[in-house]
Order: C-alpha cells, then sequence, then structure tokens
C-alpha cells in the first residue's frame, strides 16, 4: 500500500505532516512508539529540507510517500531545494553540544537512530531520501 | 500547536507545556525556560503531562540548558511525560542527563527536599 502527501515550504505545516503519517501507520496497526519514532524521524527531515533547501520556486512542496510492506515500512521524501546528504553529514557529540549549550543539531543523530536503512540519490533536479524501518504490526 | 503556561509559586517556577514542541514551535519553549532561570529561584518544574510530541527541536531547548542547570545548582525537574514522548528523550540518553520523574508530587517532593 502507498500513499502521498505534499508539504509545502513551511515550518507550520509539519504538524500536518506528522498527522497525515500518523493517521496511515495506525491504520495499519503501527504501536504508538514506533508511529511516534518514524514520525519524528520523518519531521526532523522535512524540517531541515524546510529550513536548509532553499527552492528556486516557492510554490514547490515536499512528497512524501509511505509504502508499507509486510515486515517494514518505507518513506520517500522528494524536494527540489539544495541536496543535502545525510550520509555524508558528521554528527555532532552530544556532550560538545551541551558544554556550548547549543539548541540544535542532533536531528539528523535522530533519524539515524530511528531507521534501519537510509538511501540518497541526488539528481538535476530533484533529491530523493528513502527510510525504512522494520516494523512488527499489531493485530 | 504549543501552549506554555507559566507561574511563580512560593519557592520554585512552574512551566506547563501543552501540544507539540516541533521546529517552528520550540522557541516558546525555550523563551519560558529562560525566564524561569533569570527568576533566579534556582527551583523549575516543568509539567509535560500534555506534552504530545517533541522533535530535536524541542530536545534541543532542553539539552541547552543542562550546563546551566549544573553551573547553578538549580534543581530542574520533568515531570509526567507519556511513554512515547519519554523515548525520545532516551534515544540520545538525554533521559540520564535530566531529572525525569512521575508525577507531580515526585517533582516536588525533590523541591523540597523530601
Amino acid at each position: 500500500m502507498a500513499y502521498s502527501f505534499n508539504i509545502p515550504y513551511s515550518k507550520n505545516k509539519l504538524r500536518l505532516m506528522r498527522k497525515f503519517v500518523t493517521d496511515v501507520l495506525h491504520e495499519h496497526h503501527v504501536s504508538d512508539i514506533e508511529t511516534n519514532m518514524m514520525v519524528l524521524a520523518v519531521d526532523e527531515v522535512c524540517a531541515n529540507i524546510i529550513i536548509h533547501g532553499q527552492p528556486s520556486n516557492l510554490e514547490d512542496n515536499v512528497k512524501i510517500t509511505i509504502k508499507v510492506d509486510q515486515d517494514r515500512v518505507c518513506f520517500e521524501i522528494v524536494d527540489q531545494g539544495a541536496a543535502f546528504d545525510i550520509l555524508k553529514y558528521s554528527e555532532p557529540i552530544i556532550g560538545d553540544l551541551i558544554k556550548m549549550k547549543q539548541k540544535g543539531g542532533v536531528g539528523i543523530m535522530l533519524v539515524k537512530k530511528i531507521m534501519d536503512e537510509i538511501e540518497f540519490q541526488s539528481g538535476p533536479k530533484q533529491n530523493i531520501l528513502r527510510l525504512c524501518k522494520n516494523v512488527e504490526f499489531e493485530k | 500547536m504549543l501552549d506554555i503556561l507559566q507561574s511563580s509559586e512560593n519557592n520554585y517556577i512552574s512551566i506547563t507545556v501543552t501540544g507539540d514542541a516541533d521546529a517552528s514551535s520550540s522557541i516558546k519553549l525555550d523563551k519560558a525556560i529562560r525566564w524561569a532561570f533569570d527568576e533566579s529561584l534556582q527551583k523549575i518544574i516543568i509539567d509535560c503531562t500534555h506534552l504530545n510530541y517533541i522533535s530535536s527541536a524541542g530536545l534541543g531547548v532542553f539539552m541547552s540548558y543542562i550546563e546551566e542547570i549544573n553551573q547553578t545548582n538549580t534543581t530542574f525537574i520533568i515531570y509526567g511525560l507519556s511513554e512515547k514522548v519519554l523515548k525520545v528523550f532516551g534515544i540520545l540518553g538525554l533521559d540520564q542527563l535530566l531529572k525525569i520523574v512521575g508525577t507531580k508530587e515526585e517533582a516536588l517532593a525533590q523541591i523540597n527536599g523530601i
């Protein structure tokens, strides 16, 4: 089963995307805790794209597709902004961020800890990030 | 949406957080905690009973005060986290670096040194 949702480049719209992802996962009987984890990972990626990946056309959207398989859930997040390969991003050390009283910098770390598979492709027109997580569906 | 209620009690500051602390709203949480530290009572409790969601932006706010909590010897206690939100604090081990308890009674017992 596949589901799609377009999110405008606005931080205020992130909650609509979260509701969409939550509704899809609940429909497939994914537990509250697992659902929240995946919502968080997708939220972090989208927030990053919205904040840092300025698109050339402000009417562009970030497109999210969710595919639910037998034992896993995959998300495809497509955007047209500046490419940001989270796999090449070197993560900061938590202790350093705390000492420097930093308020940001842990989003990508969360995504990597939550998801089981991450793939990134960047082309001339768009960037595609695929995130998959192995899931046990509740009956 | 994030709603914040701030109150100054006899010997402590209380902040109630309701809704989603995400990339767009966490600045409100930051302002409230900044205010609480500036009151200099050195005792702050954060009611997260109705905190539905937290992203890295919200976690980052709490994280950025850990140093100040230690430097100013402030008793800073978070309580009422739902299981799913507590799990998010646990991903990066922040549940070990911040004082988190279950209920307001437990938080106040610590504030009052019981």
